[in-house]
């Protein structure tokens, strides 16, 4: 039942549970706040948000007071709040008096300023001067890890980075010591903290306290050129905003995607970003005498050709890589079979993910929003905190609302959560999928059960066989369930190309070889040409294989190539890619490749015109147009493209015999997956640090 | 109130004794089963009783004991200013009320007394390491002020003259009376009482 309340005259109806704040933005008036954050829970301790309600005396908190909590009036008329009488400007001059007789007044070197709450709210509801002469407070610094500078005498005691830190990254490591004026928001000791979600405190910090280190003194925010575009760190595609300025990406941050990352980006998300500026290709190599060495375009090309040209078909293989967006897969695929080559695939690790039998058997289906209403989740194989961050805050938020049961099979690892530890590998998993287990029940029990499948168990020899099971145990899961559109069956995947390349088929074709294969070709000196697009993940053997890179860093690929293509960073073109669950995101341009790198499907296709079999399409739009042609779905942008549940039932059919060897993450080092992340100097710190916490963990973080 | 930090200084490890442990155990027992983290503020006082002061080992090993984040817990013991961070006397500390009430009775001068004859600061050990002080906000007898808290008592009517004399007990270790020094009953009249002082008569009122 709704109930009726009146803001500044106009008239709004209201949800049980909506405050009087969420009521005001509902009449579009806007309140100031700094403690309040729509994502974390309700502290009411900054007062900035104080409103008046007819009829009370004194003015009321709007953030902490509910609708339907307000004594109703005698008559039974709604209640009329006001946002703008001389009370409540007296109470908000009042509240930024009282916040400012602590804060430095250090705007000018202030890394905050210029996207600062306090000093955009100063200016809006503040009072022009200062009647307190006295001494401010000082506050010593605090050492809360490399990725969050302090300067804690700005600190407004607003605690939302404790909120997050507990409630959110699910990590209670920050916290508010002492009272009053000399409370201090610090780790246990000076602690670095240990969280792959630390830097979003540097986001909600509405004041100059916690600021990025990383990026600390080099730009102010107006100087930057924004960008929104998305993530391909992890295969969840967050939102993201690219603040650049020249031709240097400066930073990352997050934007709101309610469907997949609401307003959070991990670490590596936000701090991988110095990595674009270094170690990269910005011009062709060729390799000459056992060294490479610069070349023109046209000379790496041509070479490139030459071999491609001079190979017999089943000896060329080509490979994608983790980072790729759609367009340029679609082109190599397309250059593959114009060479009539079947040996092509985009699953560098492995995966026994197979799209011949159904989207659905390589897809989150049930979406990251999906979560939310889960109440059961198998987790199998698979550790959501390194390889999903943010998804696995999905999983902690639906928790902390009670009534979920997680399980896992796998690694018995911290995972921010309670969950039920099922066994470590195919035993248990087949016990699940065969009822003797007893978190059967708990899945049958289960109105929404989700089962998370890793792509590290993927990746195995027996992947195919742990996917059938995990499919069953899925399908089990909901039979005779009144779940419309409920497919419980979830592929967690680590690579942003991933769907994409599945979907577009980067598969061998009949006869082909996939990348163990063409590896093991390779080794066997029965590949000629070996074309890695952007793929780092592997180790090419030492041989005479002919390997051309196309990629944007000088990682393990380029490091073993004969011919070096410079390509464009994820930043640096606007690619398509497909995230975990299908969602089609299209990233834009923030900067232009540096030197003399291009985008890669113009590559491909200069490539393919000296091939001598040109690609037929000169323009971006040229080549979306057949893509979409092919698959018509990549058009249809931010919106997830469902598969039907039959996929999984297909997979479900898959059987056979599951290894011994326990279930592990493919994620070994969450700081360093990527080629970009690698050449980060950012995430190398962090990777070292994390390090010696974990060997250490009384261990005083050394700054 | 000052800024409240841990001690430099602290012990290696902390341990309830076995009694403490038992009783810790039925503090525990009184919350229903996650809500744990309810007997926090009891047994960092009975580690407190137990070291004289509150530890860092004590705070991590209560954090362990139910089941809580160590900086939670340091929340807690830094933000009621009953747990005392740093060591205090061996004998006693003296917590010394200053609040309006004593004030108006002389507790200044009874301050100035602990500066001089215990230490300089507040929350320093005298040289011996026998004593230390503070002055705290009202400890709630003010018909008795100026009064002195150590441990569970408190110790009230006091005036420079008297609480030299506790001082002095203290030191040789004499065994106090707790309640008004001046040998009042709790908080009756001073001077005997000076009110009712005709003896009632019964039976001859007419109701």
């Amino acid at each position: 039942m709704t109930k009726p309340i009146i803001i500044d005259g106009q008239l709004v109806e209201v949800e049980p549970g909506t405050t009087i704040l969420q009521a005001c933005e509902m009449a579009g008036v806007e309140i100031p706040r700094f403690c309040y954050h729509e994502r974390l829970s309700i502290a009411g301790n900054c007062r900035m948000c104080l409103v008046e309600v007819e009829g009370i005396p004194k003015p009321i908190a709007s953030c902490a007071m509910g609708v339907t909590d307000l004594p109703p009036n005698k008559d039974g008329a709604p209640r009329k709040v006001l946002t703008a009488s001389p009370m409540v400007k007296a109470a908000r001059e009042g509240v930024m008096e009282f916040l400012l007789i602590n804060h430095p007044l250090d705007c000018p070197i202030c890394d905050q300023g210029g996207e600062c709450d306090l000093q955009d709210q100063a200016m809006a509801y503040g009072v022009g001067g200062s009647r307190y002469l006295e001494n401010k407070r000082a506050v010593e610094e605090k050492y809360i890890g490399p990725l969050i500078k302090t300067f804690m005498n700005r600190c407004i005691h607003c605690t939302r980075c404790v909120r997050f830190m507990t409630e959110v990254a699910g990590v209670e490591e920050l916290g508010a010591i002492s009272r009053g004026e000399d409370m201090e928001i610090t780790t246990y000791l000076d602690r670095g903290i240990l969280s792959e979600m630390s830097a979003n405190v540097n986001d909600l910090c509405p004041v100059g306290a916690l600021t990025h280190r990383p990026w600390s003194y080099i730009a102010r925010p107006w100087e930057l050129e924004k960008t929104q575009s998305f993530d391909v760190m992890d295969a969840l595609g967050s939102a993201i905003r690219v603040d650049s300025r020249g031709p240097s990406v400066l930073r990352v941050l997050p934007r709101n995607n309610d469907d997949v990352n609401e307003e959070w980006i991990s670490d590596k998300t936000r701090f991988a970003c110095d990595g674009l500026r270094t170690q990269r290709l910005d011009q062709p190599y060729v390799r000459d005498g056992g060294r490479l060495r610069p070349a023109s375009w046209d000379e790496a090309l041509g070479l490139a050709a030459q071999k491609l040209k001079a190979a017999a078909p089943d000896r060329i293989g080509f490979i994608a890589g983790d980072l790729v967006g759609a367009e340029e897969m679609f082109a190599l695929k397309d250059l593959s079979s114009r060479l009539k080559v079947k040996s092509i695939d985009c699953r560098q690790d492995g995966a026994k993910l197979d799209p011949w039998l159904g989207r659905a058997s390589y897809l989150f289906n049930a979406t990251i929003a999906g979560i939310d209403k889960a109440d059961a989740i198998l987790l199998v194989g698979t550790n959501p905190r390194v390889e999903a961050a943010v998804l696995n805050a999905r999983i902690l938020k639906r928790w902390r609302q009670g009534g979920l049961k997680v399980g896992v099979i796998g690694e018995a690892v911290p995972l921010t959560y309670k969950y039920d530890y099922l066994g470590a590998g195919g035993q248990t998993l087949q016990e699940v999928a065969d009822g003797r287990h007893s978190f059967t029940e708990v899945l049958k029990g289960a109105q929404r059960p989700l089962v998370i499948v890793g792509s590290g168990v993927a990746a195995r020899a027996d992947g195919a066989a742990i996917l059938g099971t995990a499919a069953r145990i899925a399908a089990a899961a909901v039979e005779g369930k009144d779940a419309a559109g409920w497919n419980p069956f979830n592929v967690l995947h680590t690579a942003a190309s991933r769907v994409a390349g599945l979907d577009l088929g980067l598969v061998p074709a009949k006869g082909g070889l996939d990348v163990a294969g063409q590896l093991d070709a390779a080794a066997r000196g029965k590949l000629d040409v070996l074309f890695l697009l952007g793929a780092d993940e592997i180790d090419v053997p030492v041989g005479p294989t002919f390997v051309i890179y196309q990629g944007h860093h000088g990682d393990r690929g380029a490091h073993r190539a004969d011919v070096i293509l410079p390509g464009a960073a994820y930043t640096e073109k606007s690619a398509t890619y497909l995230n975990t669950e299908g969602r089609v995101q299209m990233t834009e341009r923030c900067v232009f490749p540096p030197g003399e790198a291009k985008e890669d499907w113009a590559i491909l296709r200069a490539l393919s015109g000296k091939v001598g079999n040109a690609l037929p399409y000169d323009t971006l739009a040229q080549l979306r147009t057949e893509l979409y042609k092919d698959v018509p779905a990549f058009a249809r942008l931010d919106s997830v493209y469902a598969a039907p549940i039959d996929g999984v039932s297909a997979l479900a059919k898959v059987t056979g015999n599951i290894g011994a060897d326990p279930f592990v993450s493919p994620i070994k080092d969450f700081y360093l997956t990527n080629p970009i992340a690698r050449a980060s100097a950012v995430m190398a710190e962090m990777s070292a640090l994390k390090k010696t916490m974990q060997g250490e963990p009384r261990l005083k973080a050394a700054e | 109130m000052a800024v409240r930090r841990l001690y430099p200084e602290q012990p290696l490890s902390f341990a309830f004794t076995p009694e403490n442990l038992a009783w810790a155990k039925r503090e525990i027992a009184k919350y229903p089963a996650g809500k744990e983290a309810s007997a926090v503020i009891a047994l960092l006082w009975r580690a407190q009783e137990q070291e004289g002061w509150t530890t860092e080992p004590a705070i991590r090993a209560i954090a362990d004991m139910l089941g809580m984040a160590y900086i939670r817990v340091l929340e807690i013991a830094t933000f009621y200013t009953m747990f005392q961070l740093a060591p205090v006397g061996r004998k006693a500390h003296l917590q010394v009320c200053g609040t309006t009430p004593c004030m108006l009775r002389g507790s200044e001068a009874l301050i100035d007394m602990c500066k001089e004859h215990i230490a300089e600061h507040q929350h320093e050990l005298s040289q011996d390491g026998d004593f230390s002080w503070e002055e705290v906000e009202c400890l709630g007898c003010c018909a008795n002020a100026p009064v002195v808290q150590i441990g569970k008592d408190t110790y009230e009517d006091l005036d420079p003259e008297l609480f030299a004399k506790m001082l002095r007990d203290l030191r040789a270790g004499k065994p106090l009376k707790p309640g008004s020094q001046t040998g009042r009953q709790t908080s009756c009249p001073a001077g005997g009482p000076t009110t009712l002082l005709d003896e009632p008569k019964r039976g001859t009122e007419k109701v």
